[in-house]
């Protein structure tokens, strides 16, 4: 699998995504250099596309309502997004992967009960459990991983026990179990190495869900409090005025989009030259 | 046969009686919280315990559970905190809305979806399947609040055909269905298009195919008698299953565009804490997916002949 991380050249496709991902977290790192405006600076509401402002800056994407630059809370916003995104998916397999291992190594009841219980959460509908648990919950950004590690989980959960079910019956896991090792030991060394392919794509592709889930949530008012620029949250606040105000509404979304898109293609670009070998 | 669906028809149960467990224990364990919701902050602890003595809150918490649960049944959810008539009169009517919108964007996406599958699985790495491919990826890739908003500019705001809101005030209107259902379409048809086009690309690769296609059989017969019927059996489990992502994406699309439907009251409800009526919706929520995956098994097992004489 490192060897297709590697090819991933090969694929366009993949090429083009990688691109994408990179050309945002560079945003994200340099946010404070390549902004021109600081992200909650009110300076002139109502600004359209490429007008300028009262000292001759000009605000390439418009401002909004408030008259914040769009560009620079777009720049800005990136972070949100970049850290959060990660960070979720990864509490999220921090729960799924033992799990799935246990459930997949050992079997019998443990399997049993570990398995009806990722059914229970799968069978919600995934936006119904995110409203509910947030709305008990409150929104802020430690129930928003929550939310996500909690819907998130059981998916992988049962990615990870399909593999280790198929990889438990290899001679090195054998190996290991006639040499004495620890359960967890071959679970963790053994088999979680070997698991890792499906889960690299598997992770690129959650991590687009997990964007769109922050996204959501911030277009439907759960998401990040503000005034911090979070991309689904400027949706969520210029919608009312999209229909005489779009530049408002659009480049967020553009953003937003272009980011999920990145992931997808990348999985679909290491899918692809991992299938090839 | 029968043994499996009666046995499918038990998880079933269990599922939604576990469901049931958990909704009460987030929602209802805490029953001067529920006091408090129900009668607002504004009112004494003496008001409050007496509403929860008179509704039977002061009672051990597996008695309430089963109460509530056999109202549930019945279908009593109780009232709507905000507009104080039975839970029920709302999202009945809130669910057939939804319903007539998830029909509408079903109907394009189910015909749509399955040809283009069908035409890229049908040669694997041809031009046309590159970019049906690619395409599947680029609007799955665009969340449905996304759309709404790049359809809301491109028709209501550049050509100004539609109406932006499609909240129905004056009764049905096609007119007001188009948007929604759009968005809903565009999110959906991608992914049982590329679940479609690798169950074909599968098919296509078999012994049976290409023996038919050796023994001289024109390439229109292979494709209708041999390889659709075998490739659609998977796209039919995906369709099922879409119906638990409709749930989920008419939550958004229905807040975007004011359409009154179950989405926007199940986000409304949870957004004033409206206890009742987000565990009526809730329950609905989960049964509705409950049951079309239930559907989607039985299905699958049906009309997959190796499994259902095995």
């Amino acid at each position: 699998m490192f060897k297709s991380v590697a090819l991933i050249r090969e694929s366009i496709v993949g090429m083009v995504g990688l691109a994408l991902i990179v050309f945002w977290v560079f945003v994200a790192v340099f946010a404070d250099v390549i902004a021109p405006f600081p992200p909650n600076a009110t300076i002139m509401p109502m600004a359209l596309p490429g007008m300028e402002g009262p000292d001759g800056e000009v605000f390439w994407l418009g401002t909004d309502h408030i008259g914040r630059d769009i560009l620079s809370r777009i720049i800005h916003g990136s972070r949100r997004v970049l850290i959060f995104a990660p960070l979720a998916t990864f509490c999220a397999y921090a729960v799924g992967i033992p799990m799935g291992l246990a459930a997949g190594y050992r079997r019998g009841t443990t399997d049993d009960v570990l398995s009806f219980i990722a059914n229970i959460i799968l069978s919600f509908p995934v936006l119904v459990l995110y409203v509910i648990i947030i709305a008990t919950l409150g929104a802020s950004a430690i129930n928003i991983l929550v939310a996500v590690t909690f819907a998130s989980a059981p998916g992988i959960f049962r990615i990870v026990r399909g593999l280790a079910l198929d990889l438990r019956n290899r001679e090195y896991v054998f190996a290991a179990e006639t040499r004495g090792e620890s359960p967890w030991r071959i679970m963790m060394i053994e088999i979680l190495p070997n698991a890792r392919g499906p889960l690299i794509v598997d992770a690129c592709l959650r991590l687009g869900y997990v964007i769109i889930t922050i996204g959501v949530l911030g277009f439907l008012g759960l998401g990040l409090p503000p005034p911090d620029p979070d991309w689904g949250g400027m949706i969520n606040e210029t919608r009312s005025m999209a229909t005489s105000f779009p530049h408002m509404t659009i480049f967020p979304v553009i953003a937003i989009s272009s980011l999920i898109l990145g992931f997808n293609l990348l999985a679909d670009g290491l899918r692809e030259v991992s299938l090839r070998d | 046969m029968l043994v499996f669906i009666v046995r499918r028809l038990g998880t079933m149960v269990l599922t939604m009686v576990v469901v049931s467990i958990l909704l009460f224990l987030l929602l209802e364990i805490n029953s001067a919280g529920v006091a408090i919701k129900v009668l607002g902050p504004y009112t004494s602890e003496e008001q409050r315990n007496l509403w929860l003595e008179a509704n039977g809150y002061f009672r051990p918490i597996y008695i309430r559970y089963f109460s509530w649960l056999g109202n549930f049944i019945v279908g009593d959810f109780g009232d709507s905190i905000r507009f104080k008539v039975p839970v029920g009169e709302i999202l009945w009517p809130r669910l057939a809305s939804t319903g007539i919108l998830g029909l509408a964007a079903m109907a394009v996406v189910i015909p749509l979806s399955l040809t283009l599958g069908v035409l890229a699985g049908m040669r694997e790495g041809s031009n046309l399947d590159r970019v049906i491919s690619v395409g599947s990826i680029v609007t799955t890739s665009i969340p449905e609040f996304a759309s709404a908003v790049f359809l809301s500019t491109f028709f209501v705001f550049y050509l100004d055909i539609l109406p932006g809101t499609s909240s129905m005030s004056d009764g049905f209107s096609f007119v007001q269905l188009i948007l929604p259902a759009m968005v809903l379409i565009i999110y959906d048809f991608g992914y049982v298009t590329r679940m479609t086009r690798a169950s074909m690309a599968e098919v296509m690769t078999t012994h049976y195919i290409r023996t038919a296609v050796l023994k001289g059989l024109p390439y229109k017969t292979v494709i209708m008698k041999h390889a659709l019927r075998n490739a659609l059996i998977a796209p039919f489990t995906v369709i099922m299953l879409q119906i638990n992502w409709l749930l989920s994406g008419v939550i958004v699309v229905e807040f975007a565009f004011a359409y009154k439907g179950f989405g926007a009251l199940l986000l409304e409800a949870s957004l004033n804490q409206d206890l009742f009526m987000i565990e009526a919706c809730a329950m609905v929520a989960v049964f509705v997916a409950v049951i079309t995956q239930m559907i989607a098994d039985i299905g699958y097992t049906y009309l997959n002949p190796r499994i259902r004489f095995a």
